[in-house]
């Protein structure tokens, strides 16, 4: 208990220690509420419980080897994070994936783009109250886990992009699966929709709920479908495209209402975009073609030829001691992650290992903007108010 | 750090150069990204001038990086990614701050979500911000000691 002097006189405020064990904080977060009975005075975040030191570990690995810790950032999309430090490390190699690669991490990234909102809505439906919806969100997230499986043979820690393009050949008839996806999904959203859109508890404890205006939310970095929610129309695929995004057409859903209630519309939306786009990259993927950049010394050359090719054993053997040495020079490549601009910094003093790894992780940033959403606000609008910025605390802390 | 004409010719740095020609340390550009190293006591002017600018209105910080050369001096450096929302361009400002004394002005009263990234740099790599209304450790305890990311910091911990 803390005695605040306010100008009526003593007032009595009473500190709650919200976490790091709660369920609603989506991880280990720990929030510090100062209350004047139900109303929130100050919120004063805490982080740190998942720092397990990332960005150092992956100085003392190869380019190749830091991808798997990239996977253990956000554990909800381990393909963008994939996708976000393979691509630096491309354009400090300055190297060109193939085109079919380059569709093949398009589509897997909009299934994980899903994938991770499933997460979200089912979770922050579960944290105002609505319980069905959370074992819908998973039942449909199962079959999205099945596919990255069958691809990568990893349910969640995929490694499946590497430098260079995939890691292997996607296994025959894995399209035939994504197909059902697309097909069976629409239905999926709409059923969504209609247990939430127009359900008046749900409109009753997010709209008008966590209001970020425009502004603030640009002054505190906010990016992603929590900017997007508030009538900015900053998505990184179409400001920067990055692996052929330009060639898609797609939409980016935007509402200017800046609550609750308006990023749960943006991320429904995203997904119905997201499928738009998987749609298109299934016509667009040909049936044949390399996933791998033809780069000796880069990329490891096929087992084949490693058996039999005393050249391709010698890279073989080099990439797997020493790693490949990109020249030295700085680079900072965005794309969207499901949570907003992720950005991998990677600084090379042309030696095998980078030198700086940076990743500037959405989560980390849009969860800044949590004090400006919850003070003056009721306790139970401070759980509406997490739920919505859609943090993984694996990424806040690295 | 090398300077070609046609960098001259950008428009970001001719207006930056405009701005204060004795800030600009250099300029450079890698895989098309435009990098202005700054003198620190520039820092802050610079990026009130950078957000307030009409034709530079870079309103967005993506994010500041910290970077230690050592043992190569100035020791440490600081990347500040800014994106113009309007203009859709961005730009690296780079400060560089020798090991002794590594000190610059926070950008938190310019962008407000420096906060955070000027906590963090603070807490892993030592390097303090003046005007920072909240610098304290971040994602370490409060009672550890070193700062991890330097690179006289072994991987394994300190012994």
């Amino acid at each position: 208990m803390t005695t605040v002097q306010t100008a009526t006189g003593p007032e009595q405020t009473m500190v709650l220690n919200m976490g790091p064990q709660h369920p609603s904080t989506h991880g280990v977060l720990r929030v510090l509420l100062e209350l004047d009975g139900e109303n929130i005075i100050k919120a004063d975040v805490d982080i740190g419980y998942l720092h397990t030191g990332i960005e150092k570990t992956a100085e003392a690995l190869t380019y190749s080897q830091a991808i798997t810790i990239t996977d253990r950032m956000d554990y909800l999309a381990p393909l963008s994070n994939n996708l976000a430090y393979c691509l630096a490390v491309e354009k400090l190699l300055d190297l060109e994936v193939p085109k079919r690669a380059q569709y093949i991490r398009v589509l897997l990234t909009e299934l994980t783009r899903i994938g991770s909102h499933l997460v979200w809505l089912g979770t922050h439906a579960i944290d105002l109250g609505a319980m069905s919806v959370f074992l819908y969100c998973f039942r449909e997230r199962e079959e999205l886990l099945k596919i990255f499986e069958l691809v990568s043979g990893q349910r969640m820690m995929t490694s499946y992009f590497r430098i260079g393009g995939l890691a292997l050949e996607p296994p025959v008839g894995w399209t035939d699966r994504v197909q059902k996806i697309v097909q069976t999904f629409p239905s999926r959203f709409d059923e969504y929709e209609e247990l939430l859109t127009k359900n008046r508890i749900w409109i009753g404890r997010t709209q008008g709920v966590g209001v970020l205006s425009a502004q603030d939310a640009i002054a505190m970095g906010v990016s992603g479908p929590s900017l997007r929610g508030s009538g900015v129309d900053y998505d990184v695929r179409k400001y920067f495209p990055y692996s052929s995004y330009d060639e898609f057409d797609f939409q980016v859903p935007m509402r200017s209402e800046g609550d609750c209630y308006a990023r749960y519309l943006c991320r429904v939306a995203e997904m119905r975009e997201s499928l738009k786009i998987v749609r298109q990259a299934l016509e667009k993927i040909p049936p044949e073609g390399p996933v791998k950049a033809d780069a000796p010394g880069i990329v490891p050359p096929q087992r084949e030829k490693m058996k039999t090719e005393m050249e391709a054993l010698i890279y073989h053997f080099k990439i797997f001691t020493e790693g490949f040495a990109p020249p030295p020079g700085e680079v900072y490549q965005r794309i969207e992650s499901p949570r907003g601009e992720l950005a991998c910094f990677l600084a090379s003093d042309g030696s095998p290992k980078p030198y700086r790894m940076r990743m500037r992780t959405p989560s980390f940033v849009n969860l800044q903007a949590l004090q400006k959403m919850v003070e003056g606000h009721l306790v139970a609008d401070a759980i509406a108010s997490i739920g919505t910025l859609d943090i993984v605390l694996g990424e806040i802390d690295r | 750090m090398t300077e070609t004409p046609d960098l001259e010719q950008n428009p970001i740095i001719a207006k930056i150069r405009g701005w204060r020609p004795e800030a600009v340390a250099g300029v450079s550009s890698f895989r098309g990204e435009l990098t202005v190293v700054i003198y620190r006591e520039h820092l802050r002017p610079l990026a009130e001038f950078m957000i307030s600018d009409p034709d530079l209105a870079f309103t967005f910080l993506s994010d500041v990086t910290g970077v230690d050369r050592f043992p190569i001096e100035p020791r440490f450096e600081l990347n500040y990614h800014l994106l113009s929302l309007s203009k859709r361009q961005t730009v690296r400002l780079r400060v560089r701050l020798p090991g002794e004394d590594p000190v610059t002005e926070s950008v938190v009263s310019v962008w407000p979500t420096a906060n955070w990234h000027e906590r963090e740099i603070f807490d892993l790599l030592g390097i303090r911000f003046e005007g920072h209304p909240n610098l304290r450790r971040m994602l370490l305890p409060d009672d550890w000691e070193g700062y991890p990311l330097r690179k006289d910091y072994p991987v394994e911990g300190p012994r």
